[in-house]
């Protein structure tokens, strides 16, 4: 008889092996009408997990209720098992956020905003690895009020970081990046992983989502409606592939969960094997997006709460 | 980035509220002085006063023999504090919680006393600057005798202290009135105008209609300006107060009082961030 021993791990203490974020039917009414309403979530220490949602969803409401700077209707929320809406100073210093405004004055450069806020952590990183991380090196020496808006957000979010946060919040962090900016920030993003740093970030960006998240919440009218890795986001969607060909010079098109089945049987039926314009397509990620939120067309229409 | 501790690795805790009131302070000064609007509507107004009514005004005389410029100067150095406190404070507070300054303060878990500690920091260095900029214009370009002797400077101390103190209390407990910060501030500087006229900052205060008197003696702005007239002015000028005398009592027990209120009203409502939904 073999017996297997649990190696006793010395460090793993509640604080250690719980969730970093652990939402339990999270509850916020704006007059009246649920922005988010009986939300659950969990988020593991180490993970990057991505809010995806349209406009409106709940997202940003339910971030700021982690961060503790708004307060929630309902519901159990521990963030670094600590109830936000009561963290302290410490806790604080444990978290990092990139909210969607634009906490620096205009008139410092971004070299004396970073050399700043240094002094608010006990261990801040080094201002000038913060802005070689996120691309501002020849920006160091201009205002805040003279950069682009992509260039602020990348303030923002070395700002965030500055700190060393075990949890980091990003708002939309991207938003107004070019390009390059956005593959710089993923590239930090990727380093902070990489450090063992927990990181929950809301994002309107598909591509980004399943660039960076080891899984993906989707967000509607206030609710998760579904949480996955982002190759398996909305499996039973994507199961459905459409085969479509070119008869008598029409485009025909089946949608099937068997293509294979459909494939053979309309090669079976031609005589010469060959099938012009034959494509077998599964959805993307943004038609699985789309359909789990409810399509435009499809949605029902947002009441517009207290406003006339 | 480069690799850095692990997350787990125990955290020692954060600066002292101490030592981010200091470098709020530096931060301060740095930002007041890159604003152009403040620096000249807070800091060289008086200057600018006192030059132009000096100009216009200056061969005039106030009640009891006293030259228009040396009964101006206390008036003026009055308002002096009043802007670099009560409006430099209101207004930075109301510009500084809309665009999201304070909500990065919030945030990163600023201690508020570290912050109102910048504040004050900053109302300190200003007030000071700008009368040391305003004393000697007046006495040297015009003129005007300066505190008789130490008791005078005391006083002229005391007045300053408390009114400054007053100012900026109060200017952070009107930053929380509901408003755009655009609208606030267009609120206060409305309000100081009044004020100076309504205080006997322009005009003898003997002059002023009783009604206006009244309103003025419930605001600090009339006090620090008596007492700046006691600290300047020749002692036999407290004839022509209202009182017929300076008024000190009182003076102090007014200002002390403002203090005590504003700072309650800070503590009560003072937000980080415009109103939560």
């Amino acid at each position: 008889m073999t017996t297997t021993h649990a190696e006793p791990r010395p460090a793993a203490t509640a604080t250690q092996t719980e969730p970093a974020v652990r939402i339990r039917g999270l509850v916020k009414r704006y007059g009246g009408r649920a922005v988010v309403d009986d939300l659950d979530l969990d988020v593991s220490r180490g993970e990057v997990f991505a809010l995806l949602g349209p406009n409106g969803a709940g997202k940003t409401t339910t971030i700021e209720i982690l961060e503790g700077v708004r307060r929630r209707d309902g519901g159990e929320v521990r963030v670094l098992g600590v109830d936000p809406a009561s963290g302290g100073r410490d806790w604080r210093a444990r978290i990092g956020v990139v909210s969607q405004g634009e906490g620096a004055a205009q008139a410092l450069t971004v070299h004396e905003t970073l050399d700043h806020f240094a002094g608010y952590h006990a261990r801040p990183r080094p201002t000038a690895e913060l802005i070689a991380a996120v691309g501002l090196e020849e920006k160091a020496g201009t205002r805040v009020g003279r950069l682009s808006g992509g260039q602020r957000r990348r303030l923002e979010v070395a700002l965030g970081v500055q700190g060393r946060p075990e949890l980091v919040f990003l708002d939309e962090p991207t938003t107004g990046m070019d390009p390059v900016a956005r593959r710089q920030f993923w590239e930090l993003i990727r380093a902070l992983r990489a450090d063992g740093t927990t990181v929950l970030l809301t994002t309107h960006y598909l591509d980004e989502a399943a660039e960076l998240a080891d899984r993906v919440g989707v967000v509607a009218e206030g609710r998760l409606v579904e949480v996955a890795p982002p190759d398996e986001l909305g499996a039973e969607l994507r199961r459905a592939a459409t085969v479509r060909w070119i008869e008598d010079g029409v485009t025909r098109q089946v949608r099937t969960e068997a293509p294979g089945a459909v494939l053979r049987d309309l090669l079976a039926a031609r005589v010469s094997g060959d099938l012009p314009g034959l494509s077998v397509t599964r959805p993307s990620l943004e038609d699985v997006y789309l359909s789990l939120v409810g399509t435009p067309s499809t949605a029902p229409a947002a009441p517009e709460g207290d406003l006339r | 980035m480069t690799a850095v501790l692990p997350a787990t690795t125990p955290r020692p805790a954060p600066p002292s509220a101490a030592r981010i009131a200091l470098r709020r302070v530096r931060l301060e000064l740095r930002l007041f002085f890159r604003e152009r609007q403040q620096v000249v509507f807070s800091f060289a107004y008086p200057v600018i006063m006192l030059v132009i009514f000096a100009a216009v005004l200056g061969g005039d005389e106030r009640p009891g023999d006293v030259p228009f410029t040396h009964y101006f100067l206390a008036g003026i150095a009055a308002t002096g504090i009043m802007l670099t406190s009560f409006q430099a404070i209101g207004t930075a507070i109301a510009a500084e919680r809309e665009n999201g300054q304070l909500e990065r303060l919030q945030l990163l878990g600023t201690p508020p006393a570290a912050y109102f500690a910048g504040k004050a920091g900053q109302v300190l260095v200003t007030t000071a600057a700008q009368l040391a900029l305003l004393l000697p214009l007046a006495h040297f370009a015009y003129d005007v005798p300066m505190p008789a002797d130490l008791a005078h400077w005391l006083t002229f101390g005391w007045v300053a202290v408390l009114g400054a103190l007053a100012g900026t209390v109060l200017g952070v407990a009107v930053s929380a009135l509901r408003g755009s910060a655009a609208s606030i501030t267009t609120g206060i500087s409305a309000f100081a105008i009044v004020l100076q006229f309504f205080s006997g900052v322009f005009f003898g205060f003997l002059e002023l209609p009783g009604w206006m008197q009244q309103v003025a003696a419930i605001f600090p702005l009339k006090w620090l300006t008596q007492g700046m007239r006691s600290a300047f002015l020749p002692d036999e000028a407290a004839a022509f107060e209202i009182a017929g005398s300076w008024e000190h009592g009182r003076t102090a027990l007014v200002l002390a009082a403002w203090v005590i209120i504003g700072a309650v009203v800070c503590v009560r409502t003072f937000r980080w961030r415009r109103a939560d939904g």
